[in-house]
């Protein structure tokens, strides 16, 4: 069948409005989903996060420090938070502050000896194991050293399952 | 979409009988137009989709604009340094925005050259005015949001004419903050009217124009002896065509022409010379011609009067439709508005210093390392490529097996440096470093990277780029020195290489190289033959270095 002027006329609209559909999706899904340059080339430091020698042996503790984070187009300071549990004069667990299920502020519950998280109910071992409720995998852990008396906190690592 | 024969697609069926949606996109298609419509009437076609590429990118830009003062800078420096895409829908948003105001006025001249706001489309041409006014005021508004320079100092100037008209002035300078000078408040209003308060308005008046384009029906030609035909596809497949050449002008230049960011808004700064966007140049050029109380004739009398003429055109002149060819009188009057504005637009351009801003996106950041000399700088080409990093540190940190050179160079000077390079376990007994062969132009170098490290700057290290350090080994080889001066070091009888990137491109400096007397006659500077990678890194790192030696 040949081509006829108005089939002709329909094809070339629908191919034009496709091609400039896609010249503006392809920046614009780059723009929205691509991880900014210097995010994605720098790596954060170890963060000096205060002396813990005073810390008792095995007994969680709340640490707050200050970090620098790239945010957007700033740099900003910001408090941060670890529970940290001392193993031995230089071994050392530095939690997330952030329960695994929706992401809520926890709580060490001393009578009971376990984290408490008092969104959904989710509990967890002092080493951030899950004891019970929805949270689906242990508790993230900060890379941690000990330098001297003093904590150095690194990336928060994602725990397995 | 019907294809005339019919019979509907089950779906469409649904939807029509649930919303009757199709069946208005049917009758918006196949509407009857004279059959003398053509490629002369797609201009209204394109001043729309500009418009809805403004309306994207605008939404797009705001995904990542933070509409204060400072902080509008900074994100816009993140969306052109920092995202991929970010330049792009900036490009759009900016050469959309000329394109949209020459698309409408291309509208514009066409419909006053064919007569078609003549009576019953009086109505249609004054929302057509109203529209220009509303594209206008959007380039005055966004002018304001990059919040540089360019945008600070173009917008004290504006908002000083809206302050110089009899009466309405004090209010309208209220109305914009703009009391104090631009500040926090007025920057708040132009982002609300440019974004909050213009875009429903302009929705609304575009709807109504469309609106009474369909009801008296595309204007005909004087005489129509052919039936008339529908909208689609023919005039559809026309418009299409028309966008699509538009769509790839503005394409291009997003691509090509970088929209630049210029710093950061400074009212201290007295050298800067404030220019308006292109469109508003001939307002900016004929203020010149008006002085004293004369003034006003061309900042607010003469504008409002072409505004009135605009607006007064249908009912001005009210003679029968003639043939566009035969309205000598109209062409007449676009042909000589088309000259003053060219003319005005042109004298302002000439009469207007070259703009010596600088794109700081184009600065990639205050980086310590276009501080060093280019003999540091080969020496850290020396340190990594000897593998010194691999025994030393160069800050305080974890040990490694060479001491740390903070500490250990300090004090020192370059001979003793080099005599140690040479042969370690003369100067330091037991040690297993091994000797380090390199010329002596090379240990010179390397002795003066070492000497050069400090606590702040030893991250330097991680941060040189490999084409700086081996452009600078080529510059130290060749002796460059000789004759040119980086960062303060090297001799004056040639030019200085700092800010070498202004003056010169790529493609020029390459060629002076290889024949330097086809383009400075009279140079001392002999040719030189390098290596198409050592052409390469010398270049690059060249077009680097600062134009002011950074501290």
């Amino acid at each position: 069948m040949s081509l006829d002027r108005r089939s002709f006329q329909q094809i070339v609209i629908g191919a034009i409005g496709a091609a400039m559909t896609a010249a503006l999706a392809i920046p614009a899904v780059s723009y929205l989903f691509a991880i900014p340059k210097s995010r994605s080339t720098k790596k954060d430091g170890w963060v000096d996060a205060g002396d813990i020698s005073q810390v008792p042996l095995n007994t969680p503790e709340e640490v707050v420090f200050r970090r620098t984070r790239v945010d957007g187009w700033k740099i900003s300071a910001e408090r941060a938070t670890a529970w940290v549990i001392r193993k031995g004069p230089s071994e050392v667990i530095a939690l997330a502050p952030q329960c695994t299920h929706l992401g809520c502020a926890y709580h060490w519950e001393d009578s009971h000896k376990e984290f408490q998280c008092p969104c959904h109910t989710s509990s967890f071992s002092p080493e951030g194991k899950v004891l019970s409720g929805p949270a689906p995998r242990a508790l993230d852990r900060y890379e941690a050293k000990m330098e001297g008396n003093r904590l150095m906190l690194g990336e928060v690592r994602r725990s397995d399952a | 979409m019907s294809n005339g024969t019919g019979k509907r697609h089950p779906v469409i069926e649904w939807l029509e009988d649930r919303t009757g949606l199709p069946g208005l996109v049917e009758d918006f298609l196949m509407e009857d137009i004279p059959a003398s419509s053509g490629w002369h009437q797609v201009f209204g076609s394109i001043a729309l989709f500009s418009f809805l590429i403004q309306m994207v990118t605008g939404i797009l830009l705001s995904f990542n604009y933070a509409p204060t003062p400072g902080e509008a800078w900074n994100s816009v420096r993140y969306i052109m340094t920092e995202l991929t895409g970010g330049p792009m829908i900036r490009g759009l948003h900016h050469w959309g925005a000329s394109i949209m105001i020459v698309v409408v006025v291309l509208h514009m001249v066409q419909v006053f050259i064919w007569g078609a706001y003549k009576k019953p489309r009086e109505g249609t041409w004054i929302l057509g005015v109203i529209l220009l006014m509303l594209t206008l005021a959007y380039g005055l508004t966004g002018y304001l949001l990059p919040w540089d320079n360019r945008a600070y100092w173009g917008t004290v100037v504006a908002t000083q004419i809206g302050a110089s008209i009899p009466g309405a002035g004090p209010w309208i300078t209220r109305l914009l903050a703009a009391e104090n000078g631009i500040g926090v408040a007025t920057f708040a209003r132009f982002y609300s009217i440019h974004v909050l308060v213009l875009p429903p308005v302009t929705m609304l008046l575009i709807g109504l124009h469309v609106f009474l384009v369909r009801k008296h029906g595309v204007a005909p030609a004087p005489v129509e002896t052919a039936p008339k035909k529908k909208f689609y596809p023919g005039q559809v497949f026309k418009d299409t065509i028309a966008i699509f050449i538009t769509f790839c002008i503005l394409f291009a230049l997003a691509v090509t022409m970088r929209v630049p960011l210029e710093r950061m808004a400074d009212p201290t700064d007295t050298t800067y010379i404030p220019r308006p966007d292109w469109y508003f140049m001939f307002l900016f050029q004929m203020l010149k011609f008006f002085h004293g109380p004369l003034e006003l004739v061309g900042s607010v009398i003469l504008p409002n009067l072409a505004i009135v003429a605009l607006i007064l055109t249908p009912f001005i002149d009210r003679s029968a439709l003639k043939a566009p060819s035969k309205r000598t009188l109209a062409i007449g009057v676009v042909f000589l508005a088309g000259l003053t504005w060219g003319g005005l637009t042109l004298a302002a351009i000439r009469s207007t210093p070259p703009s010596e801003a600088v794109d700081v996106t184009l600065i990639k950041g205050p980086e310590a390392w276009q501080s060093l000399t280019p003999i540091e700088l080969a020496g850290a080409g020396f340190y990594k490529r000897e593998n010194c990093a691999q025994c030393h540190s160069g800050a305080a940190g974890p040990n490694r097996l060479g001491p740390d050179l903070l500490t250990r160079a300090k004090g020192k000077t370059a001979a003793q440096l080099i005599e140690h390079f040479r042969n370690p376990s003369a100067k330091v007994p037991g040690s297993q470093m091994p000797p380090v062969h390199l010329t002596g132009g090379e240990m010179n170098g390397l002795a003066a990277f070492v000497l050069k490290l400090t606590p702040a700057n030893a991250a330097l290290l991680d941060s040189v780029p490999a084409y700086a350090m081996e452009g600078a080994m080529v510059y130290q080889k060749n002796q460059c020195g000789a004759c040119h001066m980086v960062n303060g070091v090297g001799q004056k009888m040639g030019p200085a290489l700092n800010g070498l990137s202004e003056r010169r491109n790529r493609d020029w400096i390459q060629e002076h190289f290889v024949n330097p007397q086809k383009l400075s006659p009279g140079t001392n500077m002999p040719p030189y033959k390098f290596a198409p990678k050592d052409l390469d890194r010398i270049t690059t790192w060249l077009l680097a270095i600062p134009a002011s030696g950074v501290q």
